[in-house]
């Protein structure tokens, strides 16, 4: 299924024949063409991977023709609105400003689900992850990669009660990456410890086979414990437990990913905390990967204090390592993420990354003295005294037993408030069978005592002899099943959604398709609490239904409070009954100066009534902002607060063409009063028919200018080449009429 | 437990160690705590596991939770869930996945009990 980018993904296509799908490839895919220098537009870059065929540059990059250079770091973006329909949307805006790893965050209570869940029922911030979903996303993604150029990496969890069923499941769906880590089954989802940890070797032993990506969940502790920046060496001791089990089963390093945090966020000095921390790390585990997430456990509601907090994680992962840049959404501290705000943290990743390009040719970290080798070596010492006293206790598990993990003091200083589980206790307690002499498996990638020799020795490596292959090699064996529930599933949901995909209606969204939801933000001049009360109002007032405060931040106590909505809109708007003025056609250069040099042209130009502003009217004259001087036309510039009459009677005196005046200032419409004032005064000195009539200022529209007696308005995002064209076209016009 | 920071005191043995030594010590410590751990792993198996054993024998996930509640009622699951499927089908001459569904749906574990006659039925 090819995909033109001016087309919506079609779901329904993709369901369609969806239980014969098949994954095209297996196993976790780097970026492409790093440690190589890259040419990109007028720069030179040492950081970066090959380019995407398609792909939505910052905004900025329109100053710089609209490059967009890839960092060598894959990007992660988590995606978890719980409807996975939508959420294919998002992956595609995702992968479109750069995203290559795909990360879907399953439903709430999910492992504690003994078995596969099937179908496509709706989740609760995240979604049931089951095989026709699975399967779909990646079909999609296929499709994506296929768009954007780039492999898409596409990646969920294999934790909780049925991890090695997850497992073979992801294996035999093409899934590049998972969450993989029995710790987190035991300390935050109460999983019992000997069951999770033999499910996770054999969970593992699947993914290593299918070449999986493995994270692991250590950085849960940052998130959990009070004070985050103390469980630094227990962290360090967690990642070691999960990385060196991983290993003994089969797995290999470099498929070992250590999800890593900087543990804390201004107003604390979180660089000097952070740093060491991230170089001790990298340095114990210097043949792992390291998934630098970015910091969740500080986050308030403000999206902009959060993107500031992500930004100074990003400059750790570019002074230390960071194979995978994940990313944290800015609107998480508010609610499950919106589109937009997964997007923008994308781009945050990509435009600090692509920002710090070559930054350590230039910076490098005073690893050797001072306070930063100092730390880096105390952290260590302390973790090394985690793992001693673990084993003076009797183990791992007597060690979870006495409450070791997520303590709130760092190690050694014990605050007694750590996680305590027993060997006994949790989740799928005494479901752990004792293999018999004559235990059998006979499939691929089984962990463990296998006695195959019982029934043909030569089938000892390769069990799923006995059987004539396993669905590893033989995936028509598969059974897939399509909906369990017939009113919970995605055939429902399309249904309610049709009108909104099917005609030209359509309703803004932030989760989901025709969720409805907008986000207003406005300043009030009051205190937090009436504020927060006033806004509820006005956006009741304004007609939106379930509205919200879902954010508030003092400007003064007294004189104002910021407080942002959100609300649903309850009506659609049909696109096809809009009046969409066309889009200004643009000449070339070389058409618009073959004109001029023919007949030449003359304009005057000034910025009108009490109005110093003259940035805008420079950049659209002047030859070195790329204005209209740069086609041959002359112009007058009479500078700024010029008054109308001044204007008019010396573009009678040079015999000018045209006229551009400039507005900014737009209180009490005077930039529309004044246009009006010029079209009148023309026609009294008898030389409207004459000369073209052009304003231009940020709050100025074509329509109303043209109303106010303009032959156009320019407003923001206009240029040279977008009034020169009009004043060619428009003397030729005028030429033909008379 | 309760306990001020003794870094200073505990650390002592470690004072002396070069980074190298010290990265030495961190990762065969690691070692030493997750060895038993890999151990149990090995000569264990779970309902999960087995389920995990079925899929890839061709069985769906309900599939293969009906095969293997009925291995554990019947105090077979140390044998290996696919195990019993493949040699049921074995010994009856029946495609695996025909063994299989019969087991799902609650038919021949006499069969497969006579068989596995250590099953504590």
């Amino acid at each position: 299924m090819e995909l033109k980018p001016n087309e919506k993904l079609n779901i329904e296509n993709i369901l369609k024949d969806i239980d014969k799908y098949r994954p095209r490839r297996r196993g976790w895919t780097w970026r492409k063409g790093t440690g190589q220098n890259r040419k990109i537009g007028q720069f030179e870059y040492y950081d970066t991977a090959e380019p995407l065929e398609k792909s939505q540059p910052l905004p900025s990059s329109k100053g710089f023709g609209y490059i967009d250079p890839q960092p060598e770091n894959v990007i992660t973006t988590e995606i978890a609105s719980g409807r996975f329909e939508d959420d294919i949307r998002r992956m595609r805006m995702a992968a479109w400003h750069g995203a290559d790893h795909l990360m879907v965050i399953r439903t709430a209570g999910q492992s504690h689900f003994d078995g596969l869940i099937e179908g496509t029922p709706q989740g609760v911030g995240g979604i049931p992850v089951t095989r026709k979903q699975v399967r779909a996303q990646r079909k999609a993604l296929d499709i994506i990669e296929d768009e954007v150029g780039r492999p898409l990496n596409y990646h969920s969890y294999v934790s909780g009660v049925a991890g090695p069923e997850i497992a073979v499941m992801f294996a035999e769906e093409g899934v590049n990456g998972a969450h993989q880590d029995p710790q987190y089954n035991v300390l935050y989802r109460n999983i019992n410890m000997v069951r999770s940890f033999v499910d996770a070797a054999s969970a593992k032993k699947v993914m290593s086979w299918a070449e999986i990506a493995q994270i692991d969940g250590a950085h849960n502790a940052n998130a959990t414990a009070r004070e985050a920046w103390k469980v630094m060496p227990e962290l360090m001791v967690q990642h070691a437990l999960n990385s060196i089990f991983s290993v003994k089963v089969g797995m290999e390093k470099e498929n070992i990913c250590l999800s890593t945090v900087p543990p804390t966020a201004p107003p604390a000095p979180c660089m000097r905390l952070d740093l060491p921390y991230a170089v001790a790390l990298r340095e114990f585990f210097r043949e792992y990967k390291m998934r630098a997430q970015m910091n969740t456990k500080y986050m308030e509601s403000s999206t902009r204090e959060a993107t500031v907090t992500h930004t100074l994680n990003l400059l750790i992962s570019k002074l230390t390592r960071a194979e995978i840049q994940s990313t944290i959404t800015p609107d998480e501290g508010r609610n499950v993420p919106w589109h937009i705000y997964n997007i923008e943290a994308v781009d945050t990743a990509k435009q600090a990354l692509v920002g710090m390009d070559g930054l350590t040719e230039m910076v490098e970290i005073k690893r050797d003295k001072g306070e930063l080798a100092d730390k880096v070596r105390e952290l260590k010492e302390r973790a090394v005294l985690f793992m001693e006293e673990i084993i003076e206790v009797g183990g791992y598990f007597k060690a979870v037993e006495e409450g070791f993990f997520v303590d709130s003091g760092e190690y050694p200083e014990r605050n007694g408030d750590g996680i305590a589980r027993k060997i006994d206790g949790g989740i799928g307690v005494n479901t752990v069978y004792e293999r018999e002499e004559d235990y059998m498996a006979p499939v691929t990638a089984v962990f463990g005592y296998n006695n195959v020799t019982q029934y043909d020795e030569s089938a000892v490596d390769n069990p799923s002899k006995l059987i004539g292959g396993s669905t590893f090699e033989e995936p028509n064996k598969i059974i897939f099943i399509d909906e369990l529930d017939e009113n919970d599933n995605v055939n429902v949901r399309l249904e309610e959604t049709k009108e909104l995909r099917k005609t030209s209606k359509i309703k803004p969204e932030m989760e989901w398709a025709g969720d409805g939801i907008i986000q207003i933000t406005m300043c009030l001049p009051a205190e937090e609490r009436v504020a927060e009360f006033t806004a509820l109002e006005i956006g009741k007032k304004m007609g939106l239904e379930d509205v919200e405060v879902i954010h508030r931040e003092v400007m003064q106590e007294a004189e104002g409070t910021r407080i942002e909505i959100k609300g649903r809109v309850p009506f659609t708007i049909d696109t096809d009954k809009l009046v969409i003025p066309p889009k200004p056609e643009i000449m070339t250069d070389d058409e618009i100066r073959a004109d001029v040099e023919a007949n030449p042209m003359k304009v005057v130009a000034g910025t009108v009534g009490e109005d110093e502003h003259s940035v805008g009217l420079r950049e659209i004259i002047d030859i070195k902002h790329g204005g209209i001087e740069k086609y041959g036309i002359e112009c007058e510039y009479l500078g700024t607060s010029v008054p109308v009459e001044k204007l008019v009677d010396a573009a009678i005196e040079v015999n000018a063409d045209a006229i551009l005046a400039s507005t900014i200032i737009s209180h009490d419409d005077i930039h529309y009063k004044n246009m009006k004032k010029i079209h009148e005064l023309c026609i009294e000195k008898g030389i409207r028919d004459k000369i073209i009539l052009v304003s231009g200022g940020t709050q100025v529209s074509n329509e109303l200018a043209v109303k106010n007696g303009m032959d156009a308005g320019f407003g923001r995002g206009s240029n040279g080449a977008h009034v020169a064209t009009f004043i060619v076209k428009k003397r030729k016009e005028m030429n033909n009429e008379n | 437990m309760k306990r001020e920071d003794d870094f200073q005191t505990r650390r002592k043995h470690l004072a002396d160690l070069t980074e190298e030594q010290l990265e030495e010590r961190f990762w065969k410590l690691a070692e030493e705590i997750v060895d038993p751990l890999v151990d149990l792993a090995y000569k264990n198996t779970s309902p999960s596991i087995e389920r995990s054993v079925l899929m890839r024998m061709g069985f769906s996930s309900i599939e293969c939770s009906a095969i293997v509640d009925g291995a554990i009622e019947r105090g077979l699951l140390g044998k290996g869930a696919g195990h019993l499927v493949y040699r049921l089908a074995k010994e009856k001459d029946m495609p695996i996945r025909e063994a299989g569904l019969k087991l799902a749906e609650g038919e021949m574990w006499e069969d497969v009990v006579v068989i596995f006659k250590g099953g504590a039925n």
